[in-house]
């Protein structure tokens, strides 16, 4: 199981680069749903099963938006660096609070839709879904750059209703 | 082409979806269609008996306004109605593994009671304390402001409440639209009944009586009458629904006082956005939450995999098992007080007959009778906050009357923890309650059990820490 999830990893520097263009093209070519639900971070494969997984809990300290535990947890010592961890964790909840921020242009995006009877929808997308899309590049690009060299996986939080962010240790079985 | 599975066919929820997955509605749909219907008709009625003549004799305007009007009910209803109000997925197996295994308990093996894990835990929201419940059906620990729809079987973001009238669920997702069709069809049928009657009075002053001017235009009558009947409660609803909007609160929680300052606690609402127009613009305007259930993502096998191997009824950790309990059903003496096995209330006799029957820990193992009248009798007493809804008090004898089966079974009745049993309401008045008023969901019957925390509810046994 482990092994069949392993990637060769010699041709991962130059991947990201590369998959970044091609994301782009794709954008264009694909309605959005679809393109959601294909773009969701998960281009190597399914989900392993199986295997130890750890979970970042979300934090409610500031109300109900999307931020997430800082912690390092303790059983991924020693594989990765909690400086890396923690980049990681910030830099998601950074695109979260950029999603939820009560703005100027999100509340007129609102107020124009209420106008148009919500109809407006069918056709555009909001602003979250535009952001879940820049956090499903960020997982999938931080997956092949840090965390899949070092044995692990980071699962999109879209996929796990945004309650936490789960990590698979690839190679460690389930406790 | 192959027929594509997409993961709206495994939804575990009960609700149900049309348009391969772009529809998602309530499991019940009836009234929703009285709904329509109403609306729909009132209007049908009021553009051919009143429009063509207020266009003529006052301004064309009129038809012009009771159209727009009309069209944005009606998308504002249907956006309510067929859009997913924020349903949390459940968790996976190995999420619903990890949250039993932080929360288990260390049991000390010589203690004669086994002490069930902790079914709520605290957490500081801008330093208010806020109780999240462990939801037994989805096997989460529900976010603050999150409740589990028993119609729908769901956990619902920011759970407003289930409104049979657009025949869905009103969340986090659907709550703006839900307020725009309030808003919008109060004064919709303002509209219209202001101008049935004035139709009316204008036919009366061309000295017809008024039974002529029925025969002429029977249409308005109609529409005057049900517009009367309905406009009361409407505005009544728009009214309630500003006042929500301004302070930004839910119905649930208004319901069940959350943020009103109990027993000397300073209370306030942490989700505010400090004034009246930002909470109006935050929940009207503010960013629209995506939809977390990807209802019309391709199924592959990988997912198929993980739900079915989490769509076992028990999901069996460390021997304990949780999820349904159909063995409790028979001893109820046929009252078919629990129906549904996968609600709420059947989640929490689960929570505490598991506390009583668990062979494996090598403790006592009692006949199946003995642990059922216990477990009932604790299910009532940590209801027993519910008996301040004004209901009448029962005995617990007549929910489970097994006198006759006490001596034919070897229970020692001694090594039952004693379990006070004052007040109680009993399942079958809950379900009654819920059966007659439909508040079951708004209500969130399960989580009224603040009082009953200093009696030995298991919810107050241990809270996590603030995590």
């Amino acid at each position: 199981m482990a092994n069949a999830t392993n990637l060769p990893l010699s041709h991962l520097d130059s991947f990201p680069k590369y998959q970044h263009s091609k994301n782009q093209g794709n954008h264009a070519a694909l309605t959005p749903l679809e393109d959601m639900s294909s773009g969701r971070g998960q281009a190597g494969g399914g989900l392993p099963q199986n295997c130890l997984k750890v979970f970042i809990q979300r934090d409610y300290s500031e109300g109900t938006m999307v931020k997430f535990q800082t912690r390092f947890p303790s059983e991924l010592g020693g594989r990765l660096d909690s400086q890396l961890f923690e980049y990681t964790i910030n830099q998601l909840n950074n695109y979260f609070a950029e999603a939820e921020r009560a703005s100027c242009s999100t509340y007129c995006e609102g107020c124009l839709a209420c106008l148009t009877g919500y109809l407006i929808y069918i056709c555009t997308e909001t602003h979250y879904e535009k952001c879940l899309r820049k956090v499903a590049k960020f997982v999938s690009e931080q997956n092949d750059r840090v965390y899949r060299p070092r044995g692990l996986l980071l699962t999109d939080p879209t996929t796990r209703g945004l309650r936490l962010i789960e990590i698979s240790v690839l190679d460690r079985p389930a406790s | 082409m192959p027929h594509v599975t997409r993961k709206w066919e495994l939804f575990p929820g009960r609700n149900i979806f049309c348009c391969d997955g772009r529809v998602m509605m309530a499991p019940q749909t009836s009234v929703f269609y009285v709904t329509v219907c109403l609306i729909a008709g009132t209007s049908g009625l009021f553009f051919a008996f009143d429009c063509p003549f207020l266009a003529t004799n006052i301004t064309p305007a009129i038809p012009v306004i009771g159209g727009l009007l009309f069209i944005f009910v009606m998308s504002t209803l249907f956006r309510t109605s067929f859009s997913d109000p924020g349903v949390i997925p459940r968790a996976t197996p190995d999420e619903a593994a990890y949250i039993e295994k932080q929360i288990e308990v260390p049991n000390n093996d010589n203690s004669p009671t086994y002490r069930p894990p902790p079914r709520t835990k605290e957490v500081l929201v801008k330093g208010q304390p806020v109780k999240l419940k462990y939801c037994f059906t989805c096997k989460i620990f529900r976010p603050p402001r999150a409740s589990h729809c028993s119609l729908c079987d769901n956990c619902v973001e920011r759970f407003d409440h289930h409104c049979p009238w657009v025949g869905n669920c009103v969340g986090r997702r659907n709550y703006r639209y839900f307020y725009a069709f309030i808003v919008s069809l109060a004064f919709l049928c303002v509209f219209i009944f202001a101008c049935a009657i004035t139709h009316l009075i204008m036919l009366t002053r061309d000295n017809i009586a008024f039974l002529d001017a029925v025969k002429v235009s029977p249409g308005s009558v109609v529409v005057g009458v049900v517009c009367f009947f309905s406009v009361w409660s409407i505005l009544g609803l728009a009214g309630f629904h500003t006042y929500l909007t301004t302070s930004n609160q839910t119905t649930n929680e208004d319901i069940k006082g959350s943020f009103t300052s109990k027993r000397g606690q300073e209370s306030f609402n942490p989700y505010s956005q400090g004034n009246v127009c930002g909470n109006c613009f935050y929940v009207l305007c503010g960013p629209a939450p995506p939809s977390l259930i990807d209802r019309r993502g391709i199924v592959t096998p990988e997912y198929r995999a993980e739900q079915e191997r989490g769509g076992d009824e028990n999901v069996i950790v460390n021997n304990k098992t949780y999820g349904t309990v159909k063995t409790v059903q028979p001893q109820l003496n046929g009252i078919g007080v629990f129906t549904n096995p996968s609600n709420e209330v059947s989640g929490s006799i689960n929570n505490l007959s598991t506390a009583q029957h668990s062979p494996s820990q090598g403790r006592r193992i009692e006949s199946i009778n003995g642990s059922t009248t216990n477990s009932v009798s604790q299910l009532v007493s940590n209801e027993i906050p519910l008996a301040s809804l004004s209901l009448m008090p029962l005995d617990i004898d007549e929910v489970a009357p097994l006198p006759s089966r006490q001596n034919t079974s070897s229970i020692d009745t001694s090594i039952i923890p004693p379990v006070a049993v004052t007040t109680p309401l009993s399942a079958s008045r809950l379900r009654l309650l819920q059966d007659t008023t439909m508040i079951e969901s708004a209500l969130d019957l399960d989580s009224l059990e603040e009082a009953s925390v200093g009696r030995g509810s298991q919810a107050g046994l241990i809270k996590l820490g603030a995590v």
